[in-house]
């Protein structure tokens, strides 16, 4: 019974959970970006559809769905078809190898982290064909453009990771973060620190492997109007726009596993740190957050608005108060430092979105194989020889 | 080689703007919340046109036609007539028995405010023309004069006449 409900119950739900969850996590994704965007450019962002634009991803998607199916004159109509679905079918199974913690996860491979890089590389293949089946240069030059950078950023990730894969002795991801715990440290600052390198490469790389600013050749709106995906609209723009924050997910998630922990909770090897940390402040965060909504709706003008702002804080409390019970705390304390840390590295994906201009294509190359590569070379070795010392 | 000056200079370039952004943040938006509370103008801003009239009331806009000849796009059409001793209308010899601006043609320059000698026609802070019927946005007069004052007692020459004096 015991084996059964490993082997697939678990798996089986948490696939379904995944598949009906992260549409609409990653429309609340979209959602805290053009906040945060906003925020920082001194705007608002989304405020009309329900309160500070909380229903906004749903409205979004309603849209998305309803709108006219288009497809351009020319076009190579199945591959045009199929292009959405292949990024969005690889960005989705990259899901399955993810430890969200200890037991919540589909699968535990021991070349999870393999898969995860394959999934990235055919996922690629989504814009490339997309962008090819359009019949529109745009489309067709920022196909070109991702091919390319994806080519060369990929070499530079795969090395990061290495670096990560080399301190663990596994490719397996639960593995990786049962490694940290060992190890009482997670692998950005192991190696005395070293490790920081790895991780500055991994995350150049996996913003450029993500297309995101500074690194969002491929669609460059100034430049390519919307490039790979400028013939798309409505259901299938919609499932490119999943892949691309399913993508950003991944990558966080595996930056996380590698080099942030996984699911462990800072300072993973101080014991006297527990109860501040894995008491304090999920509950701080939950019950701060809703105490914070209270004030926020009383400036709301519309009543509906005022209202469901005050339910939204009212659960928040009610969650941060729940998380106080020993038992709940003790289920959810592994997916909540797992999801605060993805939460972390996406909102700075965000922050570099909304600080640094677009780098030229020349530069793009030049970052990607003069200076990345090397670097992720010189870094692997490095700690390659730290590894062994401290052994 | 990159010098390692260089490199430093890179990285604090960097950190320097991700602190502005963060600064920016931090920042309360300057954002008008336009359609559910008035919108906050500059004080020269140049919106819909109002003709203006002097302390008595009267109009001040005397049919010099400036405001039509400084038009760069000639969207002001004005008619003259002569104030007589029944009818003032305004301070001057004349006044403006037809004042139509053609908001169509309308650029907002402020020319016709800047030619104005007494100051008849002047930018208000009116914003929303759009129109789905574009014959709509031919303004009269009657569109653009201010309202008078309720407490305004309008000057009537011919009742300052001495009482009883016919002709």
């Amino acid at each position: 019974m015991n084996a059964f409900l490993d082997q697939w119950l678990t798996p089986v739900l948490m696939m379904v959970a995944v598949l009906l969850v992260f549409p609409l996590l990653a429309g609340y994704i979209v959602l805290v970006e053009r906040k945060v965007l906003a925020d920082m450019q001194v705007r608002l962002g989304p405020m009309r559809v329900g309160p500070h634009g909380l229903m906004q991803p749903l409205a979004d998607a309603l849209k998305l769905m309803l709108k006219e199916d288009i497809v351009p004159a020319g076009a190579d109509r199945f591959i045009f078809w199929a292009a959405p679905i292949t990024s969005t079918f690889t960005a989705l199974t990259a899901f399955t190898v993810i430890p969200f913690s200890q037991g919540l996860r589909i699968t535990d491979v021991n070349i999870g982290l393999l898969v995860i890089s394959a999934m990235a590389s055919i996922g690629i293949l989504g814009l490339v064909l997309g962008g090819w089946a359009s019949n529109s240069h745009y489309s067709l030059l920022g196909s070109l453009r991702s091919a390319a950078q994806l080519v060369s950023y990929e070499v530079a990730l795969a090395l990061a990771i290495l670096n990560g894969v080399m301190a663990a002795g596994s490719l397996s991801m639960v593995r990786i973060v049962e490694a940290q715990r060992e190890q009482g440290v997670w692998f950005a600052f192991a190696n005395y620190g070293f490790m920081l390198v790895a991780f500055y490469v991994f995350l150049i790389a996996g913003t450029a492997e993500s297309n995101r600013l500074p690194f969002d050749l491929p669609e460059a709106e100034s430049e390519l109007v919307a490039g790979f995906h400028t013939e798309y609209s409505g259901f299938r723009w919609a499932l490119f726009m999943l892949a691309e924050y399913g993508n950003l997910f991944v990558l966080s998630s595996m930056g996380v596993t590698l080099f942030w922990g996984g699911w462990l909770r800072p300072f993973p090897g101080v014991a006297w740190l527990d109860v501040p940390l894995n008491y304090g402040v999920p509950v701080l965060l939950f019950a701060g957050t809703g105490a914070w909504c209270f004030p926020l709706a009383g400036r709301l003008k519309y009543g509906a608005h005022r209202v469901s702002l005050r339910i939204v804080g009212g659960v928040l409390g009610a969650v941060g108060a729940l998380l106080l019970h020993p038992g709940v705390n003790e289920a959810v304390r592994g997916p909540f430092w797992f999801f605060a840390k993805v939460a972390v590295l996406i909102y700075l994906m965000i922050w570099f979105r909304g600080t640094w201009p677009r780098f030229r294509y020349d530069q793009l190359m030049d970052i990607g194989w003069k200076r990345l590569i090397p670097l992720g070379l010189v870094c692997l070795l490095v700690n390659a020889v730290l590894g062994l010392v401290g052994r | 080689m990159p010098k390692i000056t260089n490199v430093l200079e890179g990285a604090s370039a960097l950190v320097k703007g991700l602190s502005i952004t963060f600064k920016e943040m931090m920042q309360p938006t300057l954002t008008d919340d336009y359609p559910d509370k008035p919108p906050v103008f500059q004080e020269r801003f140049r919106g819909a046109h109002v003709l203006q009239r002097d302390e008595f009331g009267l109009e001040k806009c005397v049919a010099c036609f400036l405001c039509a000849a400084a038009c760069p796009s000639e969207c002001i059409h004005i008619e003259a007539e002569e104030n007589t001793e029944q009818v003032r209308i305004s301070g001057g010899e004349r006044y403006a028995s037809v004042y139509n601006i053609d908001y169509n043609r309308c650029i907002f320059c402020g020319y016709c405010v800047e030619a104005c000698p007494t100051d008849a026609i002047t930018h208000g802070h009116g914003f929303e023309l759009a129109s789905y019927d574009t014959s709509t946005l031919i303004y009269r007069k009657e569109n653009m004069l201010v309202a008078l004052p309720a407490d305004a007692k309008p000057v009537r020459i011919h009742e300052q006449a001495p009482a009883g004096g016919h002709h």
